[in-house]
């Protein structure tokens, strides 16, 4: 009953996303308030069942209700209820109503803001309305979540074992609501198209609206990722956390191009200018999000990653980003020359600097871009399969971010209009010699010696002492009294804290990646137990290994010992290898013992037989030093985005225009 | 600075270009020297000539492991074989198989020829789904009549807990 109330609600909130976008269109040609009312109610209305639909599923799910086809592929009554929950987003129907979720809801919010003229409201909802009805009947008809099974089975085909872990739970909630919520800026951008004109107050105005949803989208995409990319980490046992693999770039490329686009919504917002860029941003950000939908589902690129995969489907997908996409930048091409507005700006100047970021993020995107797609390009022209590894981006994405990175601290210090390159120099002079001595000290310190590796941790250094720089000198700290510095911290607007965090965290993250990188140690071996394999300045021992009973797998687990190689410090940690037999699957659990900021990484391996037919393990070990920060580096960067988003102007930019 | 455009528009117009242009040509430049050197190609045993694919070149080798062919060395060495039933490849791979790596499997495993025409890899891949047969395996099958779907029996070796 419950699912057939689900189903009949996912075709209601399909009928309801065409009243939406109907009425909205008509309001708008028509003026008439009452139809654009209208459709912000269908909006809303639309959001409301949809969450009953996912509700619905999520309850066939927790209770495994196996008439359902979906539930009965991917779940198992032997399950902790986490992942019974969690598998109702872990399969292609079950997610797609998520995206469809967060696609209306966001699109609810949106209906329910205050203060946007009355055209640019109707024609963003109708869009996201229209993008709603393509999404909705795209589930609705290929991709029915609550079909049902007759006969149902007594048992279900439960949810691949290596999506059962609790980060993986939470990742495509995150990577979704970043994903999707781009959809709020795409609509606003076609809004801006249709309605925009080229006087200086209505870019602003504009710039104002789309920012909290780029930066709302972009701090959930983080998030997400990271989220992913520590599952990978410590769940896949291969010792890496980004394999750059066609499925991670998928998420990647609008997280670069959200990057690009909250940096130069603020210039829009501040300065009326580059309209016409952030627009067109706007429209690639959520274009790259569907593209991801797209090479995710559709299995035209081999990855070690992808699920579900359905050539129909991905057919299905890439009709609806052709006709989304192709029609919104067709409007862009027609409109975009007739948008001109904003003020004028010299090279040296704030404006600048975040023109330049752009161009690098975008360049950096393309490359992937390129990278991600090649093989399909390859393969269309010539029938040649190939893969684009890892030192592809290597060689083209790093040189452009780590130029990117180099002019990041200056940006903030410039000034609006026209910048003081020399006094930047002198304000980032202390920094940057600072930095260079961390690069030294880190030539010092890791072994073994790495010039490059070295750089990185300067960069790394650089821009965090960049960016602290900045702060203390809007604070005047150490110049002024101690009080003058309280207040003047005080007085510093959230979004201020914002990308200083967020650019501390970047730093983070470049320390993290760096060292991780450029210092790792690996070893294998097989060992019987009492014996140690050594990895850098860490030993570990194999003590024993037995078999333990999970809610619905068997584990071989093993016991190990880490300690320095002198034998101090000693810490246990279990490694366990884990057989699912509802599907026949053998996964991996990685041993983490957390050393300040390394990681000792232990993978138990299969079984052998030593040379005197003793049983043994393959065991292999990473050292993985200042991995932790990988991880809190993009922690850190969420977090910025949180709080320029709580900025008080932010929201009160908003509330006085409706109040005029 | 009398060769600058007069109008201010224009002058930042040429500002951007200048910002732009270089970027552009470095992001191209790279991406080409890249392209030559990382783009590692995809064969099957049968494909895999001494021509086509050089020892000491990073290649991709997919197809089937071929059933009773996995001997396990002592030191975590581990020899196979796969095959695409027309020609057949042995490997040699130092280190864990991937979970799903099964006899009989579709696998794709990346590393170089040997001068003797083994094949060392450096990274075995098998997927997270015990369904799945990388693409370009099942392709390659396909193109060769040798396609059954379903048919894979799963050896016995993932029981042994």
């Amino acid at each position: 009953m419950i699912v057939e109330l689900g189903a009949f609600a996912l075709i209601l909130a399909l009928v309801l996303a065409v009243l939406q976008t109907g009425m909205a269109a008509a309001g708008r040609l028509r003026r008439s308030p009452v139809l654009a009312g209208a459709a912000e109610g269908a909006a809303l209305a639309c959001a409301g069942v949809v969450a009953l639909a996912f509700a619905a599923l999520i309850l066939a799910f927790a209770v495994s209700d196996f008439s359902v086809a979906n539930v009965a592929a991917n779940s198992h009554t032997d399950k902790p209820m986490l992942y019974k929950v969690a598998a109702a987003w872990g399969s292609h129907e079950g997610s797609l109503v998520l995206w469809c979720l967060v696609l209306t809801g966001f699109g609810a919010v949106l209906a329910r803001a205050r203060g946007l003229p009355f055209g640019l409201k109707a024609s963003a909802v109708a869009t996201q309305g229209l993008l709603g009805v393509l999404f909705l009947a795209f589930a609705v008809f290929t991709s029915n979540p609550f079909e049902r099974l007759d006969p149902a089975p007594f048992q279900g085909g439960s949810l691949n074992p290596l999506l059962q872990d609790p980060a993986l739970a939470f990742h495509p909630p995150f990577l979704y609501a970043g994903y999707v919520g781009f959809s709020v800026c795409f609509s606003l951008a076609v809004a801006a198209l249709i309605e925009g004109r080229a006087n200086s107050s209505f870019w602003p105005a504009w710039g104002r609206w789309v920012r909290p949803w780029a930066l709302a989208s972009w701090a959930f995409l983080t998030v997400g990722i990271t989220l992913g990319s520590f599952w990978a980490y410590y769940e896949l046992g291969w010792g890496g956390w980004w394999f750059w693999d066609p499925v991670e770039n998928a998420s990647f490329l609008p997280w670069l191009a959200g990057a690009a686009l909250l940096h130069s919504a603020v210039v829009t917002e501040r300065r009326g200018a580059l309209a016409g860029w952030t627009t067109f941003l706007a429209l690639l950000t959520f274009t790259f999000s569907m593209l991801g939908a797209f090479l995710v589902r559709s299995g035209v690129l081999t990855s070690v990653h992808a699920f579900a995969v359905d050539p129909e489907r991905g057919l299905m997908l890439l009709a609806i980003l052709g006709a989304t996409s192709g029609v919104a930048f067709a409007l862009f091409a027609w409109r975009a020359p007739q948008l001109k507005g904003g003020g004028m700006f010299a090279p040296v100047s704030r404006e600048g600097a975040l023109v330049l970021n752009n161009v690098f993020l975008t360049a950096a995107s393309a490359t992937v871009l390129l990278g991600t797609l090649y093989p399909l390009i390859l393969e269309a022209a010539n029938g040649a399969t190939i893969s684009v590894g890892p030192p592809y981006f290597a060689l083209t994405f790093n040189p452009l971010m780590i130029a990117a990175l180099l002019i990041l601290p200056a940006g903030p210090l410039l000034s609006w209009k026209r910048g003081d390159l020399k006094g930047v120099g002198q304000r980032l002079a202390l920094a940057a010699g600072l930095s260079i001595l961390i690069a030294l000290a880190g030539w010092m310190v890791f072994e073994p010696k790495k010039a490059l590796s070295a750089a990185g941790i300067g960069l790394g250094g650089w821009l965090i002492l960049g960016t602290l720089a900045e702060v203390a000198e809007r604070l005047r700290l150490f110049r002024a009294p101690l009080a003058e510095t309280l207040r003047r911290a005080r007085a510093l607007p959230l979004g201020a804290w914002g990308t200083t965090l967020a650019h501390a965290g970047l730093g983070v993250f470049v320390l993290g990646a760096v060292v991780e990188t450029g210092y790792r140690v690996e070893a294998a071996r097989a060992l019987a137990p009492g014996q140690t394999i050594e990895a850098g300045k860490w030993a570990v021992t194999l003590d024993s290994v037995g078999v333990v009973e999970g809610p619905n797998y068997l584990a071989e687990q093993g016991k190990l010992t880490v300690t320095l190689r002198d034998g101090s410090a000693p810490r246990t940690v279990t490694a366990e290898r884990r057989f699912f037999p509802t599907g026949g699957q053998t996964t991996t659990e990685v041993g983490l013992d957390f050393r300040g900021l390394d990681d000792v990484y232990v993978v138990l391996g299969e079984r052998g037989r030593t040379a005197a037919d003793e049983p043994a393990w393959n065991v292999r070990v990473w050292w993985n030093p200042w991995a932790r920060l990988i991880f809190l580096g993009p922690a850190i960067m969420a977090l910025g985005g949180l709080l320029s988003l709580l900025d008080r102007r932010l929201r009160l930019g908003v509330n006085r225009k409706a109040a005029a | 600075m009398n060769w600058l455009p007069k109008s201010p528009k224009a002058r930042r117009r040429l500002w951007v270009v200048a910002a732009v242009a270089p970027v552009l040509a470095v992001a191209v430049g790279l991406s080409l020297y890249a392209m030559r050197d990382s783009v590692t190609f995809f064969f099957s045993p049968s494909e895999a000539t001494a021509e086509t694919a050089p020892a000491g070149r990073v290649v991709r080798l997919g197809g089937l492991v071929e059933a009773g062919s996995v001997v396990r060395g002592t030191d975590g060495e581990v020899a196979f074989a796969i095959t695409d039933n027309a020609a057949t490849t042995r490997i040699v791979y130092q280190g864990d198989l991937p979970d799903l790596f099964r006899e009989g499997q579709g696998v794709v495993t990346q590393g170089t020829f040997l001068p003797d025409r083994r094949f060392r890899a450096t990274q075995v891949l098998a997927k997270h789904d015990e369904n799945y047969m990388p693409r370009e395996v099942a392709d390659r099958l396909k193109a060769k009549g040798e396609w059954r779907p379903g048919g894979e029996t799963p050896a016995a070796g993932a029981a042994d807990l």
